[in-house]
């Protein structure tokens, strides 16, 4: 990214001052060499992002910003409920995709005894890819009630436990969710998806915590070094998709008629108190509940594997954070509390201490912020800082972000080459598919490390510990 | 002379399809072809099963979109793939089509990565100068 285009207020904090359209300021949170590395694309959506009608205080990009659909991937941006818009493309079509943490209570040791036993079979009971199918298959009925429900549909099925709920945000179950506006299409395409993984990034990990960067709050959260963690990062499946789809065009063929000039097809929005605004909201907080519902069948599958080899472990959740996501919060706003509708499109929900959505155990700490990495990197544990939640509406990176296209990925690295090395270091991948792991090589992505530092330093979130796979299990 | 043909395009986190062909309908079924060939080899695809779509729209990139998005959830729906696309668009936006294909078969095929939707990302459809048409826009997977 050109930074001559940009105002430096601090070293891991950029401003781009309201300029033409543009109703608020844009700031980009990132050290000097992620913002050089950032795609100029970035700077151009998150400028367009700030012209929507109603957004409030600035328009934000994330230390692991990167192209993405309207929106930049690592984008928030809030709207005031009476002017402001909602916008399909500022969730995008991965609805709550997100990533969840367990607890094992078992070291290296143990897994490393099983490994390659473990990997199989967890490639075996998790499907994962294009062409796998979940075994549970609900009726239209009961895919209403699990779109209400969420986790809390999965828990009340014996997919879990109450202690999952608590570790969830939203305590697993988004209010709101208005299953009649979701279509029988999206309904039809997540028949055969509950309980699996996807494909492209989405994975699941067994972990083990090498570094601590901060020993209180590690300690507070049950990290310690050589612990074992599993990690699932998936979505809301077939039918977040779907909806994303649908709602999209709607909003795109609609926009005009609610006087909003789109600057970019892909940032297609509604009045949030229009008619499609309701039924969009109603759509994707189901959707947000078919995430929240397929990460914890994936836990529940999880925890029987885990129940073969190790009949003592317990799999509790640290937590289980949203990624793309629309949600109504209160947000203090030049010493006003005001009611806001929040977009992280591929950002973390990362709200600071004492915050009343989080659980009475975690309220002292801050909320724990998951941020995945590679399958030959690290993974990272953060915990939100107060200083978020006036910075960039309690929000911090979700990940490490592409450094690499796809294409460019699979004319670099091969799938077996890739699978070798990382065995070769002790790390087992499983996949359908020797070319989805090119797609996916470590080196096709930024420097995770480089991403949570910036965050910290930006005052987004603070860094608890990292984390190294041993067993991923890829789509 | 636009030649009939399909190809990928760089997006920093995804993929583009861009289909050319001497009408629109055929570089509507190039990009779709481009887009079975995100998952896996589309000559591995055998088109052995047919089914038929319809949709209508005017606006020809929006119908673009929604093509793609008929053939995503057919393939979802069905765990196909598709590897034929026999598309005819009438002068109002009114697209039918036969796509062929099989069922996804894991081991054959290796599919690569699902694809989420079509967007409207880097979205044209556009005759060129010497009478053909490209398709194109950059898809989620």
């Amino acid at each position: 990214m050109n930074l001559n285009l940009l105002q430096k207020v601090s070293d891991y904090c950029w401003r781009i001052e309201r300029q033409g359209e543009m109703r608020v300021p844009a700031i980009l949170y990132a050290s000097e060499a992620l913002m050089r590395d950032m795609d100029d694309k970035v700077r151009e959506q998150v400028v367009n992002v700030t012209t929507l009608p109603g957004i409030v205080t600035a328009a934000y990009a994330m230390p692991d910003a990167h192209w993405g659909y309207g929106f930049p991937i690592g984008g928030v941006a809030a709207f005031d409920p009476e002017d402001g818009v909602v916008s399909g493309g500022g969730v995008g079509f991965d609805i709550s995709c997100g990533v969840r943490t367990l607890h094992t209570g078992l070291q290296r040791p143990d897994i490393m005894a099983v490994q390659e036993k473990l990997a199989d079979r967890l490639y075996e009971r998790i499907p994962a890819g294009l062409g796998s199918t979940g075994s549970i298959r609900l009726s239209i009925a009961r895919l209403d009630d699990m779109l209400r429900g969420g986790a809390v549909w999965a828990v009340d099925n014996g997919y879990g436990t109450a202690a999952d709920l608590a570790r969830t945000e939203e305590y697993g179950c988004m209010a709101g969710a208005a299953p009649a506006q979701v279509s029988l299409q999206a309904k039809q395409r997540q028949r055969a998806e509950m309980g699996t993984l996807g494909s492209g990034n989405h994975y699941l990990e067994v972990q083990e915590v090498v570094e601590i960067h901060n020993r209180e709050l590690a300690a507070a959260l049950g990290v310690h070094p050589g612990d074992i963690k599993v990690s699932i990062h998936c979505g809301s499946r077939g039918l977040g998709h779907q909806v994303g789809t649908e709602y999209l065009k709607k909003m795109v063929v609609t926009a005009a008629s609610h006087g909003i000039r789109l600057p970019d097809r892909e940032l297609a929005c509604a009045p949030i108190h229009s008619t499609l605004g309701q039924q969009y909201l109603g759509a994707m907080r189901a959707a947000i509940n078919c995430a929240l519902a397929n990460r914890q069948l994936l836990t529940h599958l999880t925890r029987k594997v885990f129940a073969d080899f190790f009949p003592e472990a317990r799999l509790e959740l640290l937590y289980d954070v949203s990624h793309n996501t629309c949600k109504e919060e209160v947000h203090e706003v030049d010493g006003v509390a005001r009611t806001l509708y929040v977009h992280r499109k591929g950002a973390t929900r990362a709200f600071g201490p004492g915050h009343p959505a989080l659980p009475e155990e975690l309220r002292a700490i801050g909320q724990p912020v998951l941020i995945g990495g590679t399958m030959g990197t690290a993974s990272y544990i953060l915990c939100g800082k107060s200083t978020a939640m006036a910075g960039a509406f309690g929000s911090a990176c979700h990940g490490a972000g592409r450094s690499m296209s796809r294409r460019q990925a699979l004319r670099q690295f091969s799938g077996r080459g890739i699978r070798d090395e990382l065995a070769a270091r002790g790390i087992l991948v499983r996949s359908p598919s020797s070319r989805g792991i090119a797609e996916e090589a470590p080196h096709a992505y930024k420097d995770a490390g480089a991403v949570v530092e910036a965050a910290e330093h930006a005052g987004l979130a603070r860094r608890v510990a990292r984390l190294v796979p041993l067993i991923c299990i890829k789509g | 002379m636009t030649t009939t043909a399909w190809e990928h395009f760089e997006h920093g986190a995804d993929i583009g399809v861009r289909g050319m062909g001497r009408d629109k309908a055929e570089a509507f079924a190039q990009a779709a072809l481009a887009m079975t060939a995100i998952i896996t080899d589309p000559a591995g695809v055998c088109p052995e099963q047919g089914v038929r779509l319809a949709c209508i729209e005017a606006d020809p990139e929006l119908l673009f979109v929604d093509w793609l998005n008929l053939v995503i959830f057919e393939m979802a729906t069905r765990g196909m793939l598709f590897s034929h696309f026999d598309v005819h668009i009438g002068d109002s936006g009114a697209l039918q089509a036969e796509i062929r294909g099989e069922t996804v078969d894991r081991t054959r095929h290796s599919p690569a990565v699902e694809i989420k939707g079509a967007t409207f990302t880097e979205l044209a459809v556009q005759q060129q100068a010497d009478g053909g048409w490209v398709a194109q826009c950059v898809v989620d997977v």
